[in-house]
């Protein structure tokens, strides 16, 4: 492979602004460490916003360009853009519901917000990737410091537990991944996306073994991460014994993450051997929505509810991501804006309930909150609906959008068994609902603990809940936008 | 009306109230009630206008107001009112406030949300009932649900989780199939046209083959169905009624059920003309059935309010056999149904939740000689059920006269089998009547108990005006419903012709069979009744 010193532009510079932003915050976090500070000292929460704002702020500035940068590693281009603001945002809102929680829950500060940082830069990476390394080492930086932060509750057997899964099934899947990769390349003879694509088009590789059995065992990998049926197993325990603070930056941005790498391959690298793998993606998304939902009925803690429900979402997606086209992959990352918005503003309705270490998150927990936190309630009732789907919420947009896509494919079995899950998903959501404000708390009623930081991430994911649901023409002008091009 | 955006006015007027009641400090009841009221009472003041503006007899949208809404999927906030929306608005807004003030007394818990729900809930049903574009309209279907299931699953009776859950699972089965549909018929529009757009006017315009008009007819149906209900859909329907709140009950009967009516009426029969006729079979059947069952159970019902409930059942049937004779007798006859439904089994619902209130049961049993202790309370209940009934004079007979009229222009038999149902619904209202009001006073409780208040007197007295109204003279009624239902039967019948003409292949058989049976009977009737 030919390799020269990169020649850097100034708009280069600006574009990796995040990466070089969060790069700095993360080593100012660790190495202000030495002069300790108190366990109730905002200092690394604040560091850690001004980075991650300056970083979004940075790449907003270059918003516009499209560069291909470091020979062709990486690229900045919309849909870049689109996934680095996402994945900012979902790192500010994190830190805004971790701020308080982590001081409760007497979690160590610094190294916390430097692995949420690291996260957030891998996740950043992978969706900026044009290549199968890159998109690699930014898949296990997310992946190394994600372990961490599930296990972060260390005296909690619970959060061993989730740690020690969730880190082991994520090492068999890195390993698939790793191995598909090298078949790929093997057969290819290239890691780059473009040029994966330049190779198979046309060629007699397209139905060559090494290729096919290569691409599978990529899409097994990214599978693991985005958790869809069958590779799911960890996601109820990680998500569960995680933090709930981790819980919430997890289940946004690292399927998110996983759905822009997947999205990438998929449609730059193995555009031509799309048959192949949208026969795969429909049994796998039925299965997704089918499986997290029904197992998400069963649930009697919100925490893992939401886990499974995080499963069926993913399938959501994996039914755009189906449908392909830019019509698909722009209601792809428009579902995953509006997920991680709503699912961020009921971890964050999680993370509040409950005083010093203990977890309040069983739905009983939630008995008579309506009314005796109105607002809290009015919040959780909306995550609630739009999570299932409800208007006038963004996660009923989301799904009008996801489910137009794949109608317009003429995947009608897909959308209406898509449909059909939603109804069994509104089960659920309504259950919550039905615990605070039908039901008498027995026991002792759950304390809040409130928070400004937390109460500002509340109020806003709400807003966004709710704007997105009423006017969603924003948002889904962006996520247009940014996907032409890609194919 | 020069500029001035009256729809979007009466559509969003009462969620500021909502909002406004939700503001208000929880401990002043009076204060809550009150303003209230006077949202309530405001938004009937708004929405009265309409009657006089209506009575220009033009079929099409009036009012109407577009502007873009998401221009990314050509989705527009696009409202409009015609008689047949603006008769159901009225019927919306005068029962909302005689609710309001009629929930005064009966809602002690959390008074201050439930006023707020009930004036949200406005919100969905005048939107539902206004809108023209069908991803809006979708939207305040659904969202509508939200409200409705706080009230009934907070505020209702015992099994109140059990039966809100249930009213909200049963609406969103079949919604989303619908939400397939309307996404459909937004991609075979973009694909025949090139435009981008849920708005209605260009489904009206939209020929669809007929073989997929079944699937698309049947998604819209099962929505509707579902919410008339239609036999045998209805099954959430006793326990929701059962369960909910008086004032709840009263909204849901009132209104809530009509949108299943109007949904046929607006979109399933005139977008989906073949498909339709296809199924009229099928749905005069359940019609019919609808009819008798619900008599039939209501007979013997223990329950007061399960009585009314069932006798729902049995009064959308007739409103659906109207629709399905598919003739301008029976679509004015179907509307006149709706409306009448609305008044009586609202009062209905409203008289039980009084004396519920009184003796806090419903069970028929409980009850005998009422008419001793409440006189004017028995003469109420027997002026009201005689308009259930469809006594000649009151409402009802007008409403079931024009379906039965129009069922036997098109087939003397579903009119036969039809007119069972007004014999027994004579049959289940008078006996339940004759044991709870006549005869001597069973119970010593119900000796004492007092008889309606002022407050519920106004309550029922513009209602009793209305039902002798429409008895009387229905004619303002027809003129102002029946130039928008010819529109629609007659959009039907455009329909039907441009879409077999449109898909030959596929279209010939049902196109023939779709052919309008009795066009020279309709242009002799003159398209009045």
């Amino acid at each position: 492979m030919p390799f020269s010193m990169p020649q850097l532009l100034a708009v280069d510079w600006w574009a990796l602004g995040a990466v070089i932003g969060l790069s700095s915050g993360i080593m100012l976090l660790l190495l202000l460490e030495f002069v300790p500070a108190g366990a109730r000292s905002s200092r690394s929460a604040l560091i850690s916003i001004v980075t991650l704002a300056a970083s979004g702020w940075a790449v907003w500035q270059v918003a516009d360009a499209r560069r291909s940068i470091f020979g062709g590693m990486f690229l900045h281009d919309g849909m870049s853009v689109f996934f680095t603001l996402l994945f900012v945002a979902i790192g500010l809102l994190s830190v805004l519901l971790s701020w308080d929680y982590v001081k409760r829950t007497r979690i160590n500060q610094a190294e916390y917000y430097a692995l949420l940082l690291s996260a957030t830069l891998g996740m950043i990476l992978m969706a900026a990737s044009n290549s199968l390394i890159t998109i690699f080492l930014a898949l296990e930086l997310m992946s190394l410091a994600l372990y961490i932060m599930v296990g972060f509750r260390r005296t909690q057997l619970e959060s061993n537990e989730a740690a020690l899964k969730y880190f082991l099934l994520g090492a068999f899947a890195s390993g698939f991944l790793l191995y598909g990769i090298a078949l790929v390349y093997a057969a290819t003879g290239s890691t780059d996306l473009q040029r994966i694509a330049t190779v198979i088009a046309g060629s007699p590789l397209l139905g060559s073994p090494l290729l096919l059995i290569g691409s599978l065992l990529v899409l097994t990998g990214f599978a693991f991460k985005v958790a869809v049926v069958p590779f799911h197993m960890w996601t109820p325990d990680a998500y569960e014994g995680a933090p709930t603070s981790v819980t919430a930056f997890m289940s946004a941005g690292a399927k998110a993450a996983g759905f822009a790498a997947l999205l990438r391959v998929l449609m730059r690298a193995l555009g031509d051997v799309e048959a192949d793998w949208t026969a795969i993606l429909t049994g796998v998304a039925v299965l997704t929505m089918t499986v997290g939902n029904v197992s998400a009925l069963l649930q009697s803690n919100v925490k893992r509810m939401l886990a499974f429900s995080s499963i069926a979402h993913a399938g959501y997606v994996l039914v755009a991501v189906v449908a392909g086209g830019e019509a698909g992959a722009a209601a792809a990352l428009f579902y995953l804006t509006v997920y991680a918005v709503m699912n961020l503003g009921a971890f964050g309705v999680l993370t509040l309930l409950g005083r010093g270490q203990e977890e309040r998150v069983q739905v009983a927990d939630f008995a008579g909150l309506g009314f005796r936190q109105p607002l809290l309630g009015l919040a959780m009732t909306f995550f609630m609906l739009s999570l299932g789907g409800i208007p006038p919420t963004a996660g009923f947009m989301g799904k009008v959008y996801v489910f137009g896509a794949a109608l317009d494919q003429g995947l009608v079995t897909l959308v209406v068994i898509g449909m059909l899950n939603s109804v069994i998903s509104v089960f659920y959501y309504l259950r919550v609902t039905v615990a605070m404000y039908m039901d008498d708390p027995q026991g002792e009623p759950v304390q809040v603990s409130w928070a400004a930081p937390g109460a500002i991430a509340i109020v806003v994911t709400l807003l966004l809940t709710l704007w997105w649901g009423v006017q969603a023409n924003g948002l889904l002008d962006q996520a247009q936008r940014s996907v032409r091009g890609l194919l | 009306m020069n500029g001035m955006p009256w729809l979007s006015i009466l559509t969003f007027f009462p969620l500021l109230g909502a909002l406004v009641v939700w503001l208000l400090r929880e401990g002043n009841v009076r204060l809550i009630r009150g303003v209230a009221t006077f949202f309530a009472v405001a938004e009937m003041a708004i929405s009265l206008p309409l009657w006089w503006r209506m009575a220009d007899a033009e079929p099409g949208f009036r009012f109407v107001e577009k502007v873009d809404w998401i221009p990314a999927l050509g989705a527009s906030y696009h409202l409009g009112l015609d008689g047949i929306s603006g008769l159901l608005v009225l019927l919306t807004t005068v029962l909302t406030a005689i609710t309001v003030i009629g929930a005064y007394t009966s809602v002690s818990k959390r008074p201050r949300e439930f006023f707020a729900l009930l004036l949200a809930l406005e919100t969905g049903m005048i939107g539902t009932f206004l809108c023209l574009d069908l991803l809006l309209f979708y939207l305040f279907w659904e969202a509508m649900l939200i409200p409705m299931y706080l009230l009934i699953g907070v505020w209702g009776g015992p099994r109140r989780v059990y039966a809100a859950v249930k009213f909200f699972l049963y609406t969103m089965v079949g919604s989303v199939l619908m939400l397939v549909a309307i996404l459909w018929m937004y991609f075979l529009n973009k694909a025949y046209t090139g435009v981008a757009t849920f708005d209605l006017e260009a489904f009206y315009r939209l020929p669809i083959d007929p073989a997929v008009q079944v699937w698309l007819f049947l998604a819209f149906a099962l929505a509707f169905a579902i919410k008339v209900p239609v036999f045998p859909f209805h099954t959430w329907l006793p326990d929701a009624h059962v369960e909910a709140p008086t004032a709840g009950s009263v909204i849901l009967a009132a209104v809530l059920l009509k949108m299943g009516t109007y949904g046929f009426v607006r979109f399933a029969i005139p977008l989906f003309p073949q498909a339709s006729e296809q199924f009229t079979p099928w749905i005069v059947a359940l019609s019919i059935i609808g009819i008798i069952y619900g008599a039939l159970v209501a007979m013997v019902q223990p329950d007061l309010k399960k009585l009314v409930a069932y006798s729902s059942v049995s009064h959308l049937g007739f409103s659906m056999l109207g629709l399905y004779a598919m003739n301008p007798q029976g679509f004015a006859g179907s509307m006149m149904q709706m409306l009448n439904h609305g008044v009586s089994t609202g009062a209905l619902f409203l008289l039980v939740g009084v004396i519920y209130e009184r003796r806090h049961t419903r069970m028929i049993a409980d009850f005998g000689g009422l008419w001793k202790p409440l006189p004017v309370y028995a003469s109420v209940f027997m002026i009201v059920m005689l308009s259930s009934i469809g006594l000649p004079g009151t409402n009802g007979f007008v409403g079931e006269f024009l379906v039965l009229l129009g069922a036997f222009r098109t087939n003397h038999w579903w009119a036969v089998f039809a007119a069972t149902g007004v014999i027994l619904s004579a049959v289940y209202m008078l006996w339940m009547f004759q044991r709870v009001m006549f005869g001597p006073v069973t119970h010593a409780e119900n000796e004492q108990l007092s008889d309606l208040t002022l407050r519920e007197r106004l309550v029922f007295a513009p209602l009793i005006v209305l039902i002798f109204w429409m008895g009387v003279m229905p004619q303002p009624f027809l003129d102002r419903m029946q130039p928008a239902l010819d529109r629609m039967l007659e959009l039907s019948r455009e329909r039907a012709v441009a879409s077999a003409a449109a898909f030959p292949q596929s279209g010939a058989a049902p196109a023939s069979a779709a052919a309008p049976r009795d066009d020279a009977a309709v242009s002799a009737a003159g398209g009045r009744p």
